[in-house]
């Protein structure tokens, strides 16, 4: 039997690791565009301020990217090492996106990024700018395969139950690519990114404005960041995650959890505003709601219904029987060779083969389970509502508040208005917003998949490597401890040459430079 | 799928062959730099152009090794999951070693600070060690046998501890890969450097080519006496990958199995020995460029002949023969490897030619005079 502590510390492990991982990625994801339009400016216009703009952004971005690569490499490797079962059972399917990733946009994104910071002398403009343009391609190419990776657990497409190797297998590598949860997320999660972006250049901007010191170079920036991240925040709210809820069963329930959603009702349902949600008594008491708008972004239409959790419930009762059903005819299979007979009985059963692996949280025969352990399982398979719905709108009000503020800075920067102080003091104060709405937005989606890694087809719990406690324990300290250093390190970085300014860049013409006459 | 499943399996043994040794000689040459930056720096100017010696090209070398890690977790999903789990603590210390290099390039010169620098640097130094000898020592113990099984469920049970990997054939196989890599990161440098970094690293190439030869023929005569391993029921090459149907032996000597059958494969050993010598000979006669050719060379058949000796395993099971994993049985699907075929295919040459465009881009030599000229842009 697999120690529940050691899967529990794996969590923690997984969750600690891959949200310090996305402090990195969205700056990456977002920075590298944003220089990629500054540059471009730089090369139509000449005015060698633009340029000044996309190497000091871009000193600020090294920073960030160098902990964005270190973080990664531990993602890599942490599906290995601890959820070795998770690589054995979905490999065939979970790695290849993987592969493709290194193979198409890691060595893109890191081979030209070099080049981005040390070829400013040995390209020409044009050279140079494509290098740019190169690295930010990189960078979201890679967000593509991980986000096909990771939508692919949300919702398992074009893939099948192989008895003999005993794991999911490839059946369709289009289905794979094109699945719906994985475009969505893709579009959500990189638009996250250059909102993430904009609101770093928009706040250090507005606060280089606010000190009086070089607002030329600033005011410049704020305006690029404005008009970016409004168009980007727009894009996050809009291309929400909805239309990936359509299909699986898992989905489907975090959508309703999300929403505290325990009873179908007849479309459109409503929107619960904000309520206090008991998942014991499956109600939830002090509801706010509005009528008709749930439905109506939940499913894009007025007449399909949001299924509810008591009625997923229900179905998932009976799940959980034939997936005991199906993991005896597995055992026949796997010791008596595949006959015919049988295979064709397994292949009847066998898409609710997860549902019977939910059982050996209580039982590792599996076969002998009882009425009582049917029934825990089934209420296990439904995700937690109370975390779910109240970060989710964390997110959501991160969101809206962005949007206001990118909204204000825009129509204020393009009639040439951005020295108002408030306008400024807000742009400033909405930065750390961005960073909680894309950690919000992970657990939400993460957390919302429990008690599955993948959905339906293997149950978290299963997933862990056959590791000991002391072995989780000492490598979450060791992660921690050098975590924790790293980012104490890259923010002292971070708000030095923040402070500093365009002046770090030694081009003899920035506030410092000036002001004292030498170089600091 | 124009190659069936055999063909393909084998085009996979290859491909992950190539991004490893892809990995030993662009990954290779910066572990070899930053474990050599102590000690061929005696001052921060000569330490920064050690430095700058890679510091636009070490970030996409990386990425043959992040590589050749998505590469066999798709390819070969149960040797991923057993090696990274099995060998939990050797990758968590080389994961760690790891960390300090993105860093410690980017950071290290930001600050004036000569402690700052001088802690980085110390850094830098763990970042290229640790991995390097990590890499040689888990090859060696593939090589000893790696003990453990699965169940029914495919579930993975290691029965091994850390202290159980550093065994002493292990420690030889480490030294061989340490020793290598920091000839080949010498030889690196004298293309990229002159004056007295150019001069020393001439005296310490040919050491560490010597002692890396005479590492991997002790290594040689001992595996002759090492247990290896062999498939000794019927091989079904195109079957699909259960590791838990077939029987396998153990026996002193089995690993030169393949070479007594194809005796031709002693010329790649013979091969890593001409190399050595040959890379030592180019270096003495300042011909750098070529002597880089010729230690990628040695760097390539050394690792070929550790595959060819295990050929077809990929990770033999000490504890429980019939777990041990081969390339018939360990593999991805059929239509899981036929994709990833085509995509390797396909950006493989695009990665190659790219990147040489890059270090052509970068050519030339840097200099203590660069640094000085360019002391804020520089690392
Ligand atoms: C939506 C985007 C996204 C997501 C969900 C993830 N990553 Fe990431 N990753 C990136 C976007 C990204 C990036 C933007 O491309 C990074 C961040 C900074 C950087 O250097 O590249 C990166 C870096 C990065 C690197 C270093 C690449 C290099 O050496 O150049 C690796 C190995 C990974 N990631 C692997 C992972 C894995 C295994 C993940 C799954 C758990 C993961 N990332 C989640
Ligand atoms: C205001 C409206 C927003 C809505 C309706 C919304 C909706 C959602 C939903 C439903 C999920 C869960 C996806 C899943 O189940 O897999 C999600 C995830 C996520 N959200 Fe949002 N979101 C909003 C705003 C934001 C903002 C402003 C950001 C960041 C700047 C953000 C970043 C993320 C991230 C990074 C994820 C995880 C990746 C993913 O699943 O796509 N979201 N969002
Ligand atoms: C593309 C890749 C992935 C990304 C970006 C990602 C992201 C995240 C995030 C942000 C969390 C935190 C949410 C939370 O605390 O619940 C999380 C949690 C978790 N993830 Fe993922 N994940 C990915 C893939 C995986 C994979 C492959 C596995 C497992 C094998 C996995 C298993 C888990 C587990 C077990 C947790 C902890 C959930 C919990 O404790 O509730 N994730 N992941």
């Amino acid at each position: 039997m697999i120690s529940e502590s050691v899967v529990e510390l794996s969590r923690w492990q997984f969750a600690a690791t891959s949200l310090y991982h996305f402090l990195f990625v969205p700056v990456t994801l977002g920075l590298t565009f944003l220089l990629a339009i500054m540059e471009s400016t730089y090369v139509m216009t000449g005015k060698e301020i633009y340029k000044d703009m996309t190497q000091f952004w871009g000193k600020l971005f090294g920073i960030n990217f160098a902990l964005g690569v270190t973080t990664g490499l531990t993602m890599e490797f942490e599906f290995g090492m601890n959820w070795s079962y998770f690589s054995q059972y979905v490999g065939d399917v979970f790695g290849a996106p993987l592969a493709i990733e290194g193979l198409m946009a890691f060595f893109l994104e890191s081979t030209f990024v070099g080049l981005f910071f040390f070829g400013w002398d040995k390209l020409s403009r044009g050279q140079h700018l494509a290098v740019t343009w190169l690295v930010a391609l990189g960078s979201n190419l890679s967000a593509l395969w991980i986000l096909v990776a990771n939508g692919w657990m949300q919702n398992p497409v074009g893939a099948e139950f192989n008895p003999e190797t005993m794991r999911m297998e490839i059946t369709s590598f289009a289905q794979l690519l094109f699945n719906p949860a994985a475009q969505v997320k893709f579009v959500h999660t990189v638009a996250a990114g250059y909102a993430t972006a904009s609101a770093f250049v928009l706040g250090i901007s507005a606060y280089y404005i606010l000190k009086g010191r070089d607002t030329a170079f600033a005011r410049r920036s704020y305006t690029i960041a404005a008009g970016f991240g409004l168009a980007a925040t727009l894009s996050v709210i809009v291309l929400g995650d909805e239309s990936g809820y359509t299909d699986g069963e898992v989905q489907k329930a975090k959508l309703a959890a999300i929403e505290a959603e325990w009873h179908t009702e007849p479309a459109p349902a409503s929107f619960t505003v904000i309520g206090l949600p008991d998942q014991d008594k499956m109600e939830t008491r002090y509801a706010v709601q509005i009528p008709w708008v749930l439905g109506l972004i939940g499913t894009r239409s007025a007449d399909t219904p949001i299924t509810g959790l008591v009625d997923i419930l229900e179905k998932n009762r009976g799940r959980v029987r034939n997936g005991m059903k199906a993991y005896a005819l597995l055992q026949i299979l796997r010791t008596g060779g595949m006959d015919a007979t049988t295979l064709a009985e397994f292949n009847r059963y066998k898409q609710d083969l997860g549902y019977g692996l939910l059982l050996k949280r209580y039982t590792e025969t599996v076969l002998d389970a009882t009425d009582e352990q049917i029934e825990l399982a089934a209420k296990y398979s439904l995700p937690r509502v109370v975390p779910l719905f109240w970060t989710f709108r964390v997110m959501v009000l991160c969101g809206f508040i962005m949007l206001g503020v990118f909204f204000y800075a825009f129509i204020a920067s393009s009639v040439r208005k951005c020295r108002q102080a408030l306008l400024l003091r807000l742009s400033v104060a909405i930065m750390p917003l961005p960073w909680i709405a894309c950690e919000t937005g992970w657990f939400v989606a993460e957390f919302g998949r429990q008690p599955w890694t993948i959905a339906e087809i293997l149950p978290t719990f299963l997933s862990a490597s056959s590791l000991t406690e002391l072995d989780m324990y000492l490598s979450l300290a060791g992660y921690i401890g050098l975590y924790t250093l790293f980012l104490v390190i890259e923010l002292f970085l971070m708000l030095k040459f923040i402070k500093l300014g365009p002046s770090s860049l030694h081009k003899g013409r920035y506030h410092f430079e000036i002001a004292e006459g030498v170089a600091p | 799928m124009i190659f069936d499943y055999e063909t393909l399996r084998l085009i996979w043994w290859l491909f992950l062959g190539v991004l490893l040794i892809g990995f030993a000689i662009m990954g290779g040459f910066d572990l070899g730099v930053a474990m050599l930056l102590p000690f061929l720096g005696k001052n921060d100017s000569e330490r920064r152009v050690i430095i700058n010696s890679i510091r636009a090209t070490w970030e996409g070398n990386h990425v043959w090794f992040v590589t050749a890690g998505g590469a066999l977790f798709a390819a070969w999903p149960p040797a991923y999951a057993v090696a990274f789990s099995g060998f939990y603590f050797a990758l968590l210390l080389t994961l760690f070693a790891l960390f300090l290099r993105p860093i410690g390039f980017d950071y290290r010169s930001k600050l004036p600070s000569q402690r700052w620098r001088s802690n980085w640097d110390n850094a830098l130094f763990v970042g290229g060690f640790v991995p390097a000898l990590i890499f040689g020592v888990a090859f060696g113990n593939l090589l000893v046998g790696v003990p453990f099984h699965f169940d029914n469920d495919m579930r993975i049970f290691y029965e091994g501890s850390f202290w159980g990997l550093l065994n002493p054939f292990a420690l030889l196989a480490g030294l061989v890969s340490l020793s290598m890599l920091l000839m080949h990161g010498a030889v690196y440098l004298q293309v990229k450097t002159d004056d007295v970094i150019y001069q020393r690293c001439k005296t310490i190439v040919p050491i560490f080519a010597g002692i890396t030869l005479l590492a991997f023929g002790l290594a040689g005569i001992w595996v002759a006496n090492l247990n290896g391993y062999h498939i000794s029921s019927v091989i079904q090459p195109n079957a699909a990958s259960n590791p838990l149907l077939k029987q396998v032996t153990q026996a002193p000597g089995l690993w030169l199995d393949n070479y007594q059958q194809r005796p031709l494969l002693w010329l790649i050993p013979g091969l890593a020995f001409i190399a050595g010598i040959v890379t030592s000979v180019l270096s003495k006669n300042d011909r750098p460029g070529l002597a880089f050719i010729s230690s990628s060379l040695m760097l390539s058949s050394i690792i070929l002949t550790a595959g060819c000796a295990m050929f077809p395993f990929l990770i033999p099971s000490s504890s429980a023969l019939s777990s041990s994993l081969t390339v018939w049985d360990a593999s991805a699907s059929h239509k899981t490897l036929s994709i990833i075929f085509w995509v390797t295919v396909i950006f493989l040459p695009l990665i190659i030619i790219y990147t040489s465009w890059v270090f052509r881009v970068l050519r030339g030599k840097i200099t203590v005079a660069h640094i000085k000229a360019n002391d804020h842009t520089a690392y």
